[in-house]
């Protein structure tokens, strides 16, 4: 008897396609989310592999050329302490992808488990949850960082810190939307009557469907992150020379604007190809796992 | 509407009241005595007794309870009396009041073209689908969100004033003093400032014209044989513009954000050059009551974003 019932059940259903062939299908069929993933690929082999790959030390530089032109000696030539930029480019890119990952994972987790609650419960704690991440939102990201960092001090972890206070509302209000959207469906209420507790409601069965778009917000956000990271940098309220950050190499390199141009250039151009990158890739996945997030994310 | 508007200025003010706690206590209960810094900038640490010190933290009022000192700052922020900087010897207030006009004229300058700007490239865009102007629209969309602006700077420093000496590269100068010399001077800031919401203007507009301009009524109004102006002007495009203005809400807060970087930048005097200087000063009052300011502006500019929304769209209001 069940036997039978099975094979009817399969042979009625329609062919299913392959989830994951419908996914690469849209995901891989722009060029620009390809190139995005070679940037991405290039930029985290950089990261890991910077001591094997960087020809000079970056903290630590030859003083007897300073400020050396671009030669084959120094591809991209040195700055005022005679440090090689090619390699403080690749170590740079060791702190952009920590700051822009560690600050997005730490802040979506935040952000999420806030929202989910909030939009669970709602009433009161609703009120508390969501009216909190609206102060926080009234600052533009860049000054709350600021604030933070103003008192913390400089430095990675600080940095980490501040961005990720600086951007765990919006992935609260994402996830309150979309918490609020699910909780409506029939599947949610008849596992309500089957006698689920809300830690189960919540974890097993919203949270799973809330995820692709928050998978699509995480990935927009990293290249959001290590703008402001560049930004605070840039300020020399977030990481400081001899530490490599993009960010501070282009102030370095302002002073000798007119002299060596590459000093500041390299650096920002790095930075524009990376958050460029994750845009793209960020755009294709929206595309690729849920079309109908197109002008909403 | 009356009922609506009410409850949103309810909640704006609950907004603003939990700013106002969390500028606070991110200054006060975090380490670091305001004190010691101030003993410090008086070169006199060393030297002075435990009475002394215990004087001036009674003339600062930081001897009283954590919420009586809450609650009197607070009660400045109304009357205007924020207290003194400790680096800039000057009132707070009086400081802010100098160097917030110049923002200002920079950061609504910005406002103003990054919308005008992004607007008309989003309705080309979208309007003319798949043609050239639709590459170039999103390709300077595309450029614009992912350009650090001081980098864009940067490089309009290089090219327009140094290389081509075409532009002053730094400082800003009243419009009421010399009107050409503030203009030239702006240019090149107001660019960088004003290139990112430009983008994500443009992004928005193209997207929201590409969902309205499917819509039965656009068929509608193009059947009934209306020129192709009045279709797009009059009932596609105002359609379409009410995602738009959310997003400028947003845009303001962008642009005091990017005030900071830009203002350093191009040395000018503005608000975000003086919170930055503060930071490195360690002149906490003047960070603290600067990025008040700065939010309750992009608070009470996104309340009346809210706002005209719920008068745009009759469904939000009684959403």
């Amino acid at each position: 008897m069940q036997d039978v019932n099975t094979e009817t059940g399969f042979i009625e259903a329609p062919p299913r396609v392959n989830e994951w062939r419908r996914f690469s299908r849209v995901f891989f069929q722009r060029k620009l989310v390809i190139f995005g993933l070679v940037v991405l690929t290039l930029m985290v082999i950089s990261a890991i592999f910077a001591p094997w790959l960087a020809p000079y030390d970056p903290y630590v530089g030859n003083l007897d050329d300073s400020l050396a032109q671009p030669s084959w000696k120094y591809l991209l030539g040195t700055d005022i302490g005679g440090r090689d930029t090619l390699s403080r480019l690749i170590y740079g890119a060791r702190t952009a992808l920590i700051v822009g990952f560690v600050t997005t994972v730490s802040a979506a987790i935040v952000g999420t488990v806030l929202g989910l609650v909030a939009g669970f419960f709602g009433g009161i704690i609703n009120m508390v949850i969501m009216r909190a991440m609206d102060a926080l939102m009234g600052f533009p990201m860049l000054l709350l960082a600021l604030l933070i960092s103003a008192v913390l001090g400089s430095g990675i972890q600080n940095v980490i810190i501040a961005l990720s206070v600086a951007t765990l509302p919006g992935y609260a209000r994402v996830m309150h939307g979309l918490t609020l959207s699910v909780r409506e469906n029939d599947y949610i209420m008849a596992e309500r009557a089957m006698g689920a507790n809300n830690l189960r409601t919540m974890l097993s069965h919203i949270l799973p469907n809330t995820l692709p778009p928050m998978i699509v917000l995480v990935t927009l956000q990293l290249g959001t992150i290590i703008l402001a990271e560049a930004g605070l940098s840039f300020l020399g309220i977030g990481i400081r020379p001899p530490g490599a950050a993009w960010g501070s190499m282009v102030y370095d390199g302002y002073r000798f604007l007119i002299s060596n141009p590459l000093l500041s250039f390299a650096p920002g151009l790095a930075i524009m190809l990376v958050v460029f990158a994750f845009n793209m890739v960020g755009d294709g996945l929206r595309d690729a796992l849920d079309p109908r997030l197109r002008g909403i994310l | 509407m009356i009922t609506y508007i009410i409850r949103r200025l309810f909640i704006g003010i609950i907004v603003l009241i939990i700013v106002t706690l969390i500028v606070f206590f991110a200054m006060r209960l975090l380490p670091g005595d305001p004190l010691t810094i101030f003993i410090g900038q008086q070169g006199a640490s060393g030297t002075m007794s435990e009475a002394q010190k215990e004087a001036l933290r009674h003339e600062y009022g930081l001897d009283k309870p954590i919420m009586m000192q809450y609650f009197s700052w607070f009660g400045g922020l109304f009357t205007g009396d924020l207290g003194p900087s400790i680096y800039y010897h000057e009132d707070v207030g009086k400081l802010l009041g100098k160097r917030f006009p110049i923002t200002l004229h920079l950061g609504l300058l910005s406002f103003v073209i990054a919308n005008l700007v992004g607007i008309l490239l989003g309705l080309f865009a979208g309007i003319r689908r798949g043609t050239w102007i639709d590459a170039t629209s999103t390709t300077l969309a595309n450029i614009g969100i992912t350009i650090p602006q001081f980098w864009l700077g940067i490089l309009l420093i290089y090219s327009l004033g140094l290389k081509l000496h075409l532009l002053p590269i730094y400082g800003y100068t009243s419009p009421f003093d010399d009107l050409w010399m503030s203009t030239k001077q702006l240019i090149m800031p107001v660019a960088c400032l004003a290139v990112t919401g430009m983008a994500f203007i443009a992004r928005q507009t193209r997207s929201a014209m590409l969902e309205v301009i499917r819509q039965d009524y656009i068929r509608t109004a193009w059947s009934k044989g209306l020129t192709e102006r009045s279709v797009i002007i009059v009932h596609a495009l105002k359609n379409s513009l009410i995602p738009v203005i959310t997003l400028m809400g947003l845009g303001l807060g962008m642009v005091f954000g990017g005030a900071v970087l830009v203002e350093t930048v191009f040395a000018i005097p503005g608000i975000g050059r003086l919170l930055v200087n503060s930071v490195f000063a360690q002149d906490y009052v003047v960070v603290q009551s600067g990025t008040l300011v700065i939010a309750f502006i992009v608070i009470i500019s996104n309340l009346l974003v809210d706002i005209s929304y719920g008068w745009l769209d009759p469904r939000i209001r009684y959403g």
